[in-house]
């Protein structure tokens, strides 16, 4: 069997994703610098935002993997789909309820029909969605059909969806470019700041590959046993 | 090889071919209706019962109907809607017809649009019985030709993707709950920016405030039209 060691790449991803995920932990809680207005809990912020990227770029990915899968039909691409959104589905759970923790000193509300929380919350309706009509269908190669057809469908309507909430106000703080001043919770990054953030980014990023990669292997394994099985069956 | 491909030769439409196709299965659900008749009365019935669930729940009198008569009207087209997808793509799987549909020597996008079509026949011959009932029952006029608009631009939309996923939906295990867990999600921005349009109608507020929510509407149609054009294919394939 072609999976049956986990290839050096692979270790050597896994290893740097736990060590930045731990040196991004310790700089915003050791490095980074208090924040003067909301104090510790804006310390949230790191993680929050690159949950927040990490549950939107697999959308993407699962998506491309979607259009991948139904031009060449292998299954791997169908396999990198649903691994793309159980962690996009993971992360994004992970940015809605951080930015709740958050808000709630903040704006004084665990939650509010701003435009980018209403997306991240369809989003993961639609990886449910997603999750749940795979569950509903027997046939491999049917299940990964759909699944890359609503794979495409939900990277279509989503940004549709924050644009049409976009056109009411939003009170959600842009930290990244020019910030919109009916935005409450806003602030300026210093240097050290900024570092802890682009680490974290980093760090965030390197571990969704690896899980992904972890996962694409653990759907191949899968499927390897059940062919043996099946032959086992035939035999 | 081509006198292998000249050997078996592939029915090719004539001109005018995929519109014909089209009317076909349009006209093959409209008979099938005509005498069946479960489907719209069903839908129909649905949105009523809707409705006086609303009534009651949202205590509409002349106040809150102001602002909530849109959010209403396009809750009970949805929900409706739902009912009627499901039922017409699962007649068609039922009784083995999407496998004659399938065989048929027309192109697949051509099944896509006639289903699309029939089903937004259905969906408009139901809003078309709502409105008058609503507007009699809260004594408000819903006959207004920029409403009727938008009704029809939302329901185009709606169709669209609902078709589409309701094809994939009856052919799951779980079908008859998987359809509106499928489509609410996707559909959301059609339904916001119908609301949105509507309400502007009925409170008579400034075109220009209504163009943005005409024109996202318009958008969103365009889009998942060609989506379901464009993907359909891989729904239905054996």
């Amino acid at each position: 069997m072609t999976d049956q060691k986990m290839s050096l790449g692979l270790k050597l991803l896994t290893a740097a994703a736990i060590l930045l995920v731990l040196a991004a932990g310790s700089l915003v809680f050791l490095y980074a610098p208090r924040e003067r207005v909301m104090g510790e809990v804006q310390r949230v912020f790191y993680f929050h935002v690159a949950s927040a990227w990490v549950g939107m770029l697999s959308f993407v990915v699962a998506a491309v993997a979607g259009v991948t899968y139904l031009v060449r039909r292998t299954r791997t691409w169908d396999f990198v789909g649903v691994s793309s959104v159980e962690i996009g589905m993971v992360f994004g759970l992970i940015a809605i309820v951080s930015g709740s923790i958050w808000a709630r000193p903040v704006w004084n509300t665990w939650w509010t029909w701003d435009p980018r929380l209403v997306t991240t919350t369809i989003m993961e309706l639609v990886y449910a969605a997603y999750v749940l009509l795979r569950q509903g269908v027997e046939d491999p190669e049917r299940r990964a059909r759909f699944g890359a057809v609503y794979a495409i469908v939900g990277v279509l309507t989503v940004p549709i969806t924050f644009l049409s909430i976009r056109f009411l106000r939003t009170i959600h703080p842009v930290v990244i470019g020019s910030g919109d001043a009916a935005a409450q919770g806003a602030f300026d990054m210093t240097p050290p700041m900024l570092q802890t953030f682009m680490i974290s980014l980093l760090a965030f990023s390197v571990l969704y590959f690896a899980l992904l990669l972890h996962r694409v292997r653990l759907a191949r394994r899968a499927e390897a046993l059940e062919m043996r099985r099946a032959d086992l069956a035939a035999a | 090889m081509p006198a292998a491909e000249r050997a078996l030769p592939m029915p090719r439409p004539a001109r005018g071919g995929f519109a014909r196709a089209v009317a076909a299965i349009v006209w093959k659900d409209l008979a099938a209706e005509l005498r069946s008749k479960e489907l719209i009365s069903g839908m129909l019935v649905f949105a009523l019962l809707v409705v006086l669930v609303f009534n009651f729940a949202l205590e509409l009198d002349v106040r809150a109907r102001q602002s909530v008569t849109a959010g209403v009207l396009w809750v009970t087209f949805a929900f409706a809607g739902t009912l009627g997808l499901n039922r017409s793509l699962a007649l068609e799987r039922d009784g083995g017809c999407l496998e004659g549909l399938l065989l048929a020597p027309v192109d697949r996008s051509a099944i896509y649009f006639g289903k699309a079509l029939g089903n937004l026949v259905f969906m408009a011959i139901m809003e078309i019985l709502v409105l008058p009932v609503y507007s009699a029952l809260y004594n408000v006029n819903l006959f207004q030709p920029l409403l009727l608009l938008v009704v029809a631009l939302g329901s185009v939309g709606y169709v669209a993707l609902g078709t589409l996923l309701s094809a994939m939906a009856v052919q799951a295990r779980t079908r008859d709950v998987l359809l509106p867990i499928l489509l609410f999600p996707v559909v959301l921005p059609v339904i916001i920016s119908a609301v949105k349009a509507s309400t502007g109608v009925l409170q008579a507020v400034p075109m220009d405030e209504i163009w943005p929510w005409l024109n996202l509407l318009i958008a969103c149609d365009v889009i998942f039209v060609a989506a379901g054009y464009m993907v359909f294919d891989f729904v239905v394939e054996e």
